[in-house]
């Protein structure tokens, strides 16, 4: 029985391919607004994620100041190599330290110029910041000791100052240093907070302080952790020494800033799980209006084939019979519009991932219930005509014109 | 269909039994009697044809012997079965397993094809496809449209319509034709042939047929003519055929 009204339907169906497409649209645009909304939603919070594994694994960062984020260090004294010397010496449970002192400056080489941000660091600042040599080598400990004039570069920077050549054994000048590259780093693309990481020109610290800032300042620590070492005790460990070292009284306040990236990771990838279920949410009440659609114009069709089942009636099809077919038509319908909601958002996913630079990740879960739920919404939405079509008086309606 | 069953009764002569029928509409002011207490026996292998004037009752009557209505008071058997009786399910039942039905305004479905129309009530009797497929073209070819299967209502003339219509009725071999005004819509050369298609469906295939008509010429066809007049019969007569 439940296949002849299958065959019914899709006949139905077929007779009305206008009608049935424009009803359809209703479910088409929610399920593929739904899956296209969830999709992305998931390649970007991979993404992110992805990302901030990428700056390091179970990095901590100490950062002049009490606030996080870049450049806040107003009042606060800067830290020194010291420091970093100290926290590797004594606190147990770290791969590596690094400090970094960052200044912006321009970097020449030949008539092509670029402003960057010049980075001075230990060679522990590579591991520690996962970035990966592709050409050339990094700069070793004795080249850091003193402070050799020597550089590794980004991707970016690379290609402003040299084009397609290689820049490797090439002289570019910072400020008043001219320094030799020596490496190319693997490119890392664009960061969570949208900032090009390929933009950087790393040299060894002492290098940067004596040649480029002229002081002995360092602006960050990147603290890599053991892998299974709790980063929450590591960080009260951190703050305790740091605390020492600046002289601060029990009752004041840090000066510095311990941020660990596993929780900017987890904050920024609920915030944009939070906008996707948002979107979702909008994507969902057009299904819910492509429901009332479906309804509606089952109603109209039950009016407008009022004869048709009075026909039906009088050849002998039962109530349930004909309620069956109508709510049939009304789930085809519904699931229909379901599957071609689906490819289109696939399609549309993909083609928007690849616009926005956000990795296409397939989520059956979202597929499977957008498909369930818009069958549902045929069977919720189309009962109603159904049972006004199944209880129709066959005279009444043979009489119908 | 296990209705006979259940509802015993050792099968009587007539095929369709009317007793002291009554159909009544409304209340009060507006009451409307439009059957007052009609008795009609009809046997297998008649062939009746039902007239009188609009508001005689004999729609009424033709829609109780169809089993899309039931009596006020009164019973109606159908092969022994009060029709009064049974739910509006088993009502369909007894229509989808005994009768056929052919209306004056043919009502085939549209955008439909013939042999899709005829397959219609195969469907609802659970007749897989090859066998559906098989009888459509079986009465399609008893009417002599098979060559037509293929076309839709929309695409054939009044009279191939009802033609289809009637292959429609005969393709599950019902006991009982019901016709309503078959040739109502139709000019007097394709009301000829339908005639003619009913007589035979009468004679070769022992279709029991009842039609409601007001037109004398087409009544003539008919071995028996009951007319119908205020709700009640004011005449049934046998009538000699020259066939």
């Amino acid at each position: 029985m439940l296949g002849n009204a299958f065959i019914l339907a899709l006949r139905e169906l077929r007779r009305n391919v206008m009608r049935s497409i424009l009803t359809m649209l209703g479910i088409i645009i929610g399920v593929s607004a739904v899956i296209t909304l969830v999709t992305l939603g998931g390649g970007a919070t991979q993404q992110v994620t992805e990302q901030i594994s990428s700056l390091g694994s179970n990095l901590l960062m100490i950062s002049v100041g009490k606030r996080m984020g870049p450049g806040q260090t107003s009042g606060a004294e800067a830290f020194k190599i010291a420091d970093a010397e100290v926290l590797d010496r004594e606190v147990n449970g770290l791969v590596a330290v690094a400090p970094v002192a960052i200044g912006s400056t321009t970097a020449i080489y030949a008539n092509q110029n670029w402003s960057t941000n010049v980075t001075g660091s230990t060679e522990s600042f590579f591991f520690v910041s996962n970035q990966k040599i592709a050409q050339g080598r990094l700069f070793n400990v004795s080249e850091a000791r003193i402070g050799a004039s020597v550089c590794v570069i980004g991707q970016t920077v690379a290609t402003k100052l040299f084009g397609s050549q290689s820049p490797l054994n090439n002289r570019i000048r910072l400020q008043k240093l001219s320094c030799i590259v020596i490496g190319l780093l693997e490119s890392k693309g664009q960061s969570s907070m949208g900032s090009d990481q390929d933009d950087i020109v790393v040299v060894p610290l002492r290098t940067f302080q004596r040649r480029i800032a002229g002081n002995q300042d360092v602006n960050l620590i990147k603290v890599s952790v053991k892998d299974g070492v709790n980063t929450e005790d590591i960080k009260h460990e951190l703050e305790r020494i740091m605390r020492v070292r600046r002289h601060l009284a029990a009752n004041d306040d840090n000066n510095f800033n311990v941020l660990d990236m596993k929780e900017i990771a987890l904050m920024l990838s609920n915030t944009t799980q939070t906008m996707t279920g948002l979107l979702s949410a909008v994507g969902a009440v057009s299904l819910l209006v492509g429901g009332i659609g479906i309804m509606n114009i089952m109603l109209v069709s039950v009016t407008e084939r009022t004869r048709e089942i009075g026909i039906r009636l009088a050849i002998g099809a039962l109530e349930r019979e004909v309620l069956l077919q109508f709510l049939v038509e009304a789930m085809v319908l519904s699931s229909l519009g379901g599957i071609i909601g689906i490819v289109l958002a696939l399609i549309t996913a993909v083609a928007l991932s690849g616009i926005l630079q956000v990795p296409f990740v397939f989520q059956g879960g979202i597929v499977i219930i957008a498909f369930l739920f818009s069958a549902t919404v045929g069977v919720v939405f189309g009962y109603f005509p159904a049972r006004k079509a199944a209880r129709l008086d066959p005279i009444e309606a043979l009489r119908h014109e | 269909m296990t209705t006979t069953e259940h509802l015993g009764h050792s099968p009587p002569n007539p095929l369709l039994e009317l007793r002291d029928v009554s159909k009544i509409y409304g209340a009060g002011d507006a009451l409307m009697k439009a059957l007052a207490g009609v008795n009609l026996s009809i046997y297998a292998g008649e062939f009746v044809a039902i007239m009188g004037p609009s508001g005689s009752g004999k729609s009424t009557c033709m829609n109780i012997l169809g089993c899309l209505d039931t009596p006020s008071t009164g019973h109606y058997f159908f092969q022994g079965i009060d029709v009064g009786e049974l739910s509006r399910n088993q009502r369909a039942l007894l229509r989808r397993n005994y009768l056929g039905f052919v209306f004056q305004g043919f009502n085939l479905l549209n955008r439909t094809s013939a042999l899709e129309n005829v397959e219609l009530p195969l469907i609802y009797r659970g007749i897989n496809a090859r066998s559906r497929r098989r009888l459509a073209r079986q009465a399609l070819l008893a009417v002599g449209l098979a060559d037509r299967e293929g076309h839709t209502p929309g695409e054939l003339s009044g009279g191939q319509q009802q033609r289809v219509a009637i292959a429609r009725a005969i393709v599950t071999g019902p006991s009982l034709l019901l016709a309503d005004e078959p040739t109502g819509n139709l000019d007097s050369a394709r009301s000829l042939e339908i005639m003619d298609l009913l007589t035979v469906l009468n004679r070769d295939k022992n279709i029991t047929v009842v039609m409601v008509t007001h037109e004398r010429d087409m009544a003539a066809y008919a071995k028996r003519i009951v007319h119908f007049k205020d709700g009640l019969i004011e005449t049934d007569h046998q009538q000699e055929h020259e066939l």
